[in-house]
């Protein structure tokens, strides 16, 4: 079966590490921090992959490595083991075995991030279009116009004003800012989408439209993507196949309606029992 | 369209093939907290062709819907095999399939229709009907228009064909979820009480589009309340009590293949 990306033995200490570390952390001992150097494991042997056009959730709670996964993938991190493949059509990059200049280029042109905080993925401080223009500039589009074209055209597709395309973000609602900073993770097509917490923090109608365009995203242009949330809801309306994560490790890989109806683990079972 | 198969009542020389066999399915549920096992269905055991409906019936708990699930991968059986021939003539078992392959059946070849309608909020009962064959490739227009037909035909009245399911009736809610769970011609389906909280009228659009689907070849695994409605759409019935010592009670003795119920 093709895949999008595979992803195997991911692991990411903070702190000096020591032998002990991957040994005492984890969902039986129900902590990520070593006993004995006082490290955080923060995730711990991670596997999975994506296949074309799923959405993948990763569910779990604060402190389970869920959004550690993300930041390792789009290089805001530096992962400490495993490996992560990219297919990205002809081309397979090996993520962690890239040079900086190549870490970039493919984190401005072939994967977007979404963060739950708009500060991490836009710039308040320049317009909503120059936020997308960006992007486009460091993709080596320049004609004024076309960059302003597809600004606008973005900006149609996550629904913000057109008229409100040269104020500052700062000054846009919750809701709007996850609007732009979809609209510049996808300005240059990208085939790959990382969502960290995108509704996290936002009213629940708000988050309801965020959710639809997700899907509308996913549907219309076929763009793969991992979903990071601790919100079962979430989970269950954007996920194909949903992974557990606890204390850094995977409890529970499946279907996201067995993961849902069917838990096996305990700690699923359990978040499942405290959602429903 | 690839996707969409033709109507012709049996697809090529399978008829003799069947599409889905099912061997000493058990299934229980361990709960952790409680450090509990709970059992549902066990030891079952049967066969289902191309145009054949079985039907389970028996009291409510006994794991009628749990069979279902574990055909589905809903629920994750604890035991037996769940033989299903795909289109293409392979036969994999659905217990242990990887979940890219569940995933694509259940888009062209496995159709479930649950006790209760779970769609995307916020959407109209056109579209939640329509979906199914729009994830398929086929043009939004013409999978509408689909949709319209089916659920004028299971008489969901046109005013409420652009309003969102989740303000509906029981009944109508049932119907789009059928009208939904048979918009694409699929080879195996499985309908989990598909006439109940229905009026005699409903539910007779409901049998009428059930047993076209059994003339167009596909391959049934119903749970049914309703015995006669059961006796009316099924080859085999089998009866799922509690405790679970299923028994095959063939409708037709003479039947080449009967389901074979393992009682354990």
């Amino acid at each position: 079966m093709q895949r999008v990306l595979e992803v195997s033995g991911l692991s990411r200490i903070y702190g000096r590490g020591c032998a002990r570390c991957a040994g005492e952390t984890g969902p039986a001992f129900e902590r990520n921090v070593c006993p004995a150097c006082g490290s955080v494991v923060a995730v711990h042997d991670v596997s999975f992959h994506l296949l074309p056009g799923e959405i993948l959730g990763i569910m779990g709670e604060s402190g389970s490595g869920k959004s550690t996964i993300v930041k390792l993938l789009n290089f805001d991190e530096t992962a400490g083991g495993g490996q992560a493949r990219f297919f990205d059509g002809e081309r397979t990059w090996d993520l962690f075995g890239l040079n900086s200049a190549e870490r970039r280029w493919l984190r401005d042109n072939r994967m977007g991030t979404v963060y739950q905080n708009p500060h991490l993925g836009l710039n308040l401080d320049i317009s909503a279009g120059g936020n997308i223009a960006e992007r486009l500039l460091m993709n080596n589009v320049l004609s004024y116009r076309e960059i302003r074209e597809r600004a606008v055209q973005l900006l149609a597709r996550t629904q913000v004003p057109a008229d409100r395309m040269d104020e500052h973000p700062r000054r846009f609602s919750g809701g709007m800012q996850q609007r732009v900073q979809i609209a510049r993770a996808l300005v240059t097509n990208p085939p790959l989408l990382l969502l960290d917490e995108v509704t996290s923090g936002l009213d629940v109608s708000v988050q309801a439209r965020i959710l639809d365009l997700i899907l509308e995203l996913q549907e219309v242009l076929k763009i793969s993507m991992i979903a990071v949330t601790h919100d079962l809801g979430v989970i269950r309306l954007l996920a194909s196949r949903t992974i557990v994560m606890r204390y850094g490790r995977v409890v529970e890989a499946g279907l996201t309606d067995q993961i849902l109806e069917d838990p096996q683990h305990a700690y699923t079972q359990e978040l499942v029992a405290a959602a429903l | 369209m690839p996707t969409l198969r033709n109507l012709s009542p049996l697809p090529y020389n399978e008829a003799g093939q069947p599409v889905l066999r099912i061997a000493g399915l058990g299934k229980e549920f361990y709960l952790h907290e409680q450090g509990k096992t709970v059992p549902s269905a066990k030891g079952l055991s049967f066969e289902v062709r191309a145009g054949e409906l079985v039907a389970l019936v028996g009291p409510s708990g006994a794991g009628k819907s749990s069979v279902l699930k574990c055909i589905y991968r809903t629920y994750l059986p604890s035991s037996g095999q769940i033989l299903y021939r795909t289109e293409g003539g392979r036969e994999l078992d659905l217990a242990a399939a990887p979940e890219s392959e569940i995933l694509a059946l259940r888009e062209r070849e496995i159709g479930a229709v649950t006790q209760f309608l779970h769609c995307l909020p916020r959407q109209s009962a056109l579209d939640v009907t329509a979906r199914p064959l729009i994830r398929l490739g086929e043009s939004p227009s013409i999978a509408r228009e689909k949709a319209r037909q089916l659920l004028s035909r299971l008489g969901v009245p046109v005013p409420l064909h652009p309003i969102a399911p989740a303000t509906f009736s029981g009944g109508e809610r049932q119907r789009v979820n059928i009208a939904r769970g048979v918009i694409v011609p699929r080879r195996l389906l499985l309908l989990d009480e598909p006439t109940a909280s229905l009026d005699p009228a409903a539910r007779d659009r409901v049998i009428g589009i059930i047993l076209e689907e059994k003339q167009r070849g596909a391959a049934i695994v119903a749970v049914f309340h309703d015995l006669a409605v059961a006796g009316k759409l099924a080859e085999r019935t089998i009866e799922i009590a509690q405790p679970v010592i299923p028994e095959d009670i063939s409708a037709d003795l003479n039947s080449v293949i009967p389901a074979k119920a393992g009682i354990q």
